[in-house]
């Protein structure tokens, strides 16, 4: 292998000078360069990995991904590999539990590479990408109908503590499907710092629907060393790279939780000493968490396709957190779930309102998804947004106030959350169930209330039994 | 030119620190170890230069050797530069897609034009003129709509002793010979600039004509002139990226550059794919026919990310000296900032306000200062011009940031983008209670001539409907609809017209997407009398509930999607509107 010729020819080093936080300083050292690979074997002989952060003239940073823990400055020893840092890919990673460097941790076989890639992959060529346009059915409604979800795009759930993201997660990767189509499909599970539990709930929910054997899981858990979680999310990219653009299959890669990344990486900031920005996060969060989002999408000629669903928790609820702040600007799209609507009991409780999906508008509408599509969705938008008005109105100067038009609004805004946002976790609705129910609810509207249809598009609605008004009787 | 060649002392991501370059230059480009990366420096200690690379540098070691090539960063410029799509130091991306793949790699060179083409070359000049830098020595038709003036370069003057003859020339060719102070100079289809230096020009003038975007809020409340500069903040979602994208397509410039600077990788890809399926409403040809992208998307070298902004207006600057509009868009300049401020830490620099470095606002303003309106050099004479908006992304959509007020003191538009509206699917987001041109005055005139002379009234009516209206809407909150006099919620209505029936606009509708300028004035002009009618109606006992149940409300709402291409049958369906509201009005009376 490469790395053994490296090793004769690269020098072993034992001038560890510091040990502090998550680095190292290695002094004395000759032919390191920036990112490159080292292994550094303990005093009790145990081996770790790191990379160098910094490479000066006779001095180097080393960053250790497992933990500095039992390290010393005097029987510590580090050799240089003389590569970045990368992880094996083969197709037979399919229905593997790696660690998150990409060991198998499952008693599995070991794993024999196809290939050997940079975990930090290069960037795509924007000349290269093709456009996402693919509709995928989630079977949710608040996502089809209002959020259409694509094929290479990167649309984060925003979420909070005590929130069911995760079990809404699992729903999608049980769910996801284009319709009328059977492709490749693989999916990506990345655990960065969550729980043992957690991860077990997401490996039993793919295991209940067989989709095991076509998933990745790669587990940094709460209890792994915080520094991994830097690599874990590139191993897992790397590995979807690999499974869509040479073995041409559709991957869905499930980050989560992205906060607990940008932590690790503040963590080494802050051992570097470097200056912080806001809430301590280092100045360059956005450039970083930019080369784990920007490597979703698709490419001119391929087949395959990367999408990502990151999940990020909100401290406090608090979407201008600066780690959910940069990936909305980053991602394309976002889902976000709110605490009243789960209080109210409705799942999934993603508030349609502060949420938006990019990429919807390419990917909805006539041979897409339906004609309908766009004008209904915007006018459940329109009276759901105004029926929340309403409501805010009705708590200060009481029901009574409103005008019979206002009420209209009202119980439309109550159906809308009991019928539409509200579903199974169990229960898949075809687009055409989920837009149909659109019309359904729509129709306690007289059609001069249909503003954002057109009228060719309610007269055919009608026709078809779809929009079905009936004006009140007048005493 | 001399070269130096020192050896590298220290890797800190993008920054490179080299000893052994006595007499390095500020921003004097380097080359970087083995590969060759290409960097800039950033600061100069003894011998020692510290330098931001353009590329990753993963795998670069301490020793290897570093050359400085005493040029700056500049860019290419000549024939070929429409239609292209570069990385932030003019690489072309295509090309570098041929050499690499689909991914990029570093390390590559590409010539940014293609050196092989042969275009078409016509003299204006005569062998034996006198000429002087701006000069236009003989014309190309570079696309079916643009017409490439070649200039004498800035900096030479004297007598041209040869021309070429009109024929076929590639980029190599020399096309003309002039005998300077210094001897004689060899004149190719292209020349080259550095991109930190904005090009020399006769005269800045004032700005008196308005960018029309055909976006209706833009022109009817919050214009940008010709040579103006703009500002479009707004927290993530709010449709920045999509306000700039309607201006690139549908502003009624000569020249788009559209600079793409740390956003994401689809936004340009969206770009790519759609502007060439897309028919620019002047000339009727694909919009790709006048625009130049720069992409540096969020996951290409940071350090590239900084300098895409000056290689962006450097070439706007080069079609503004040929006599052209340019309009530039920068899509973030919040990114380009952030790398600033990253360069910034890496070089232990001082911070100022939340981590920039002290020198953001005039780095800002010197940039947005290349903005402008100017008469160019050379002859013959002719106004050129470029306008700059940039979009701003301030964290947690707060103001009140350190790039968000550098750029605020500096541009004279401000759309202010609302994430409440954005929620709400009022696009385009512009809150227009918080927004402000200050070219309004200026180009008041303007509108009187070639709109309508009571435009600038119309537009203060309807700006007070939109004031009263948040006032009394603040009272409903509070009471409740019904508590408020005929009058008042009359305002609410003509208010709730306005907001729905003009400023909303869909980027998406094959037809509201661009509104022509007779259409605004005719839109904004039949609301108003609806308006001015309801009121008197209101005043003479009519009640509101009747006046909302007229047929001709329902018209309103849809005259934003009335065709628009033959003028004459649009002037005369709002001039049928406008007899419509005035009859159901006088009818409504009547009974």
């Amino acid at each position: 292998m490469a790395d053994e010729r490296a090793a004769t020819l690269k020098p072993t080093y034992q001038t560890v000078s510091t040990v502090s936080g998550p680095l190292l300083i290695l002094e004395k050292v000759r032919d390191v360069a920036y990112g490159e690979l080292v292994e550094v074997t303990c005093p009790d002989g145990t081996t770790r990995r790191g990379t160098i952060l910094e490479a000066m003239r006779g001095r180097a940073i080393v960053q250790i991904f497992e933990g500095t823990r039992g390290l010393d400055t005097k029987e510590t020893r580090v050799r240089l590999t003389g590569e970045t840092m990368h992880t094996p890919v083969t197709q037979d990673l399919l229905g593997r539990v790696l660690n998150g460097s990409g060991q198998p941790i499952d008693q599995g076989p070991p794993i024999v590479p196809d290939l050997e890639l940079d975990i930090n992959g290069s960037p795509m060529n924007p000349d290269a990408r093709q456009y996402p346009r693919e509709f995928i059915q989630t079977g949710l409604s608040v996502i089809d109908g209002l959020n259409t979800l694509v094929r290479g795009q990167k649309l984060p759930i925003f979420s909070g503590s005590g929130l069911p993201h995760d079990r809404v997660a699992a729903q999608i990767t049980r769910q996801a499907t284009i319709p009328g189509k059977a492709e490749e499909f693989a999916v990506i599970l990345c655990a960065i710092g969550i729980t043992a539990e957690t991860a077990q709930f997401y490996r039993k929910s793919l295991e209940e629907t067989g989709a095991l054997a076509t998933s990745v899981l790669v587990l940094n858990l709460a209890d792994d060393p915080p520094v991994e979680r830097i690599i874990s999310p590139r191993t897992a990219l790397t590995i979807a790279e690999y499974l869509a653009f040479e073995q041409g299959m559709h991957v869905l890669v499930i980050l989560t939780d992205m906060l607990n990344y940008a932590n690790a990486l503040r963590e080494i900031s802050a051992a570097r000493e470097e200056v912080p920005g806001r809430r301590g996060y280092p100045g360059y969060l956005y450039t970083d968490l930019a080369s784990i989002y920007e490597r979703a999408g698709r490419i001119i000629g391929r087949k395959g396709t990367i999408t990502q669903m990151p999940i990020l928790s909100m401290p406090g609820d608090d979407i201008t957190h600066p780690v959910a702040d940069l990936s909305g600007y980053i991602t394309e799209g976002q889902l976000i779930t709110s605490r009243s609507l789960h209080n109210k009991g409705v799942y999934p409780p993603i508030d349609p309102a502060p949420s938006l999906s990019r990429l919807m508008k390419e990917g909805i509408g006539k041979g897409l998804t339906r004609e309908d599509h766009n004008e209904v969705q915007a006018q459940l938008y329109y009276g759901y947004a105004e029926g929340r008005d309403l409501r805010d109105l009705v708590a200060v100067v009481g029901e009574g106030a409103l005008s019979e038009r206002d009420q209209v609004y009202l119980k439309f805004l109550e159906d809308f959350e009991e019928r539409f946002l509200s579903q199974g976790e169990f229960e898949e609705r075809s687009i055409e169930q989920t837009l149909d129910l659109g019309w359904d609810l729509l129709s306690v509207f007289p059609e001069r209330e249909l503003k954002r249809i057109d009228p060719d598009t309610i007269a055919k609605a009608s026709k078809d039994g779809k929009y079905r008004y009936t004006a009140p009787t007048v005493n | 030119m001399t070269t130096r060649v020192g050896t590298i002392r220290r890797i800190a991501g993008p920054l490179i620190e080299a000893d052994g370059l006595l007499g390095v230059t500020m921003f004097e480009v380097c080359r970087i170890g083995e590969e060759k990366l290409i960097g800039e420096v950033n600061r100069v200690v003894g011998d020692r230069a510290y330098i931001q690379c353009y590329e990753m540098t993963e795998g670069l070691k301490p020793g290897e050797p570093v050359i400085a090539t005493g040029t700056s960063l500049d860019v290419e410029l000549g024939p070929g530069l429409i239609g292209s799509i570069f990385d932030g130091i003019q690489r072309p991306l295509p090309i570098i897609k041929e050499k690499t793949g689909d991914f990029i790699t570093r390390g590559v060179t590409a010539s940014p034009l293609d050196e092989d083409k042969q275009w078409t070359f016509k003299p204006t000049l005569q062998k034996g003129a006198d000429v002087s830098a701006g000069d236009v020595l003989g014309t190309i038709q570079e696309t079916s709509v643009f017409l490439h003036k070649i200039l004498v370069p800035p900096g030479i003057h004297g007598k041209l002793v040869t021309i070429a003859n009109e024929g076929e020339y590639t980029l190599k060719d020399t096309i003309a010979k002039i005998q300077t102070n210094t001897g004689k100079k060899d004149i190719t289809l292209t020349q080259r600039w550095p991109v930190r230096i904005g090009r020399p020009y006769k005269t800045k003038t004032g700005t008196e004509v308005p960018l029309t975007t055909g976006q209706r809020v833009i022109d009817a409340f919050f214009p940008v002139a010709k040579g103006g500069t703009g500002a479009i903040p707004g927290g993530f979602g709010t449709g920045k990226t999509v306000t700039l994208h309607q201006l690139a397509k549908w502003a009624d410039a000569d020249i788009i550059v559209y600079v793409g600077c740390g956003e994401r990788g689809n936004e340009m890809t969206e770009v790519l794919e759609d502007f060439p399926k897309l028919k620019d409403p002047k000339s009727g040809k694909s919009l790709m026919e006048r625009t130049i992208l720069i992409a540096n998307t969020s996951n290409m070298p940071v350090a590239a990310r900084e300098a895409s902004i000056y290689t962006g207006i450097t070439l706007a600057e080069y079609f503004r000296d040929q006599g052209y509009d340019v309009a530039l868009m920068a899509d973030s300049t919040s990114r380009w900032a952030e790398a600033l401020r990253e360069i910034s830490g890496r070089l232990e620099e001082m911070p100022g306000e939340e981590g920039y470095p002290a020198y953001l606002a005039s780095r800002l303003a010197e940039f947005y200062e290349r903005a402008g309106r100017v008469e160019a050099l050379g002859s013959p004479s002719r106004m050129g011009s470029i306008t700059v908006t940039g979009a701003v992304s301030p964290p947690g959509g707060d103001f009140s940031e350190p790039v968000c007020q550098a750029t605020l003191r500096i541009t004279k538009v401000f759309w202010a983008l609302s994430k409440d509206f954005a929620s709400r699917r009022f696009f385009p987001a512009i809150d227009y209670l918080q927004s402000y041109s200050l070219y309004k005055d200026a180009l008041a005139g303007w509108y009187r001539t070639n709109l309508g002379s009571d435009w600038p009234e119309l537009t203060e009516e309807a700006m007070s409907i939109l004031q009263r209206d948040k006032e009394l809407r603040e009272i409903v909150q509070l009471v409740g609809p019904d508590a408020l006099p005929e009058r008042e919620r009359a305002v609410l209505e003509a208010a709730r017209m306005v907001k729905e029936d003009f400023l909303m606009q869909s980027a998406l509708h094959p037809i509201d997407t661009y509104c022509p300028q007779a259409k605004y004035y005719w839109m904004l002009k039949v609301i108003m009398e609806f308006w001015e009618q309801m009121r008197r109606a209101v005043d003479a006992g009519v009640p509101l509930r009747r006046i909302i149940g007229l047929s001709v409300v329902n018209k309103l709402a849809r005259m934003k999607v009335q065709p628009q291409d033959k003028p004459q049958a649009l002037e005369k369906y709002f001039k049928d509107l406008e007899k419509e509201i005035q009859s159901e009005f006088s009818s409504l009376s009547a009974n």
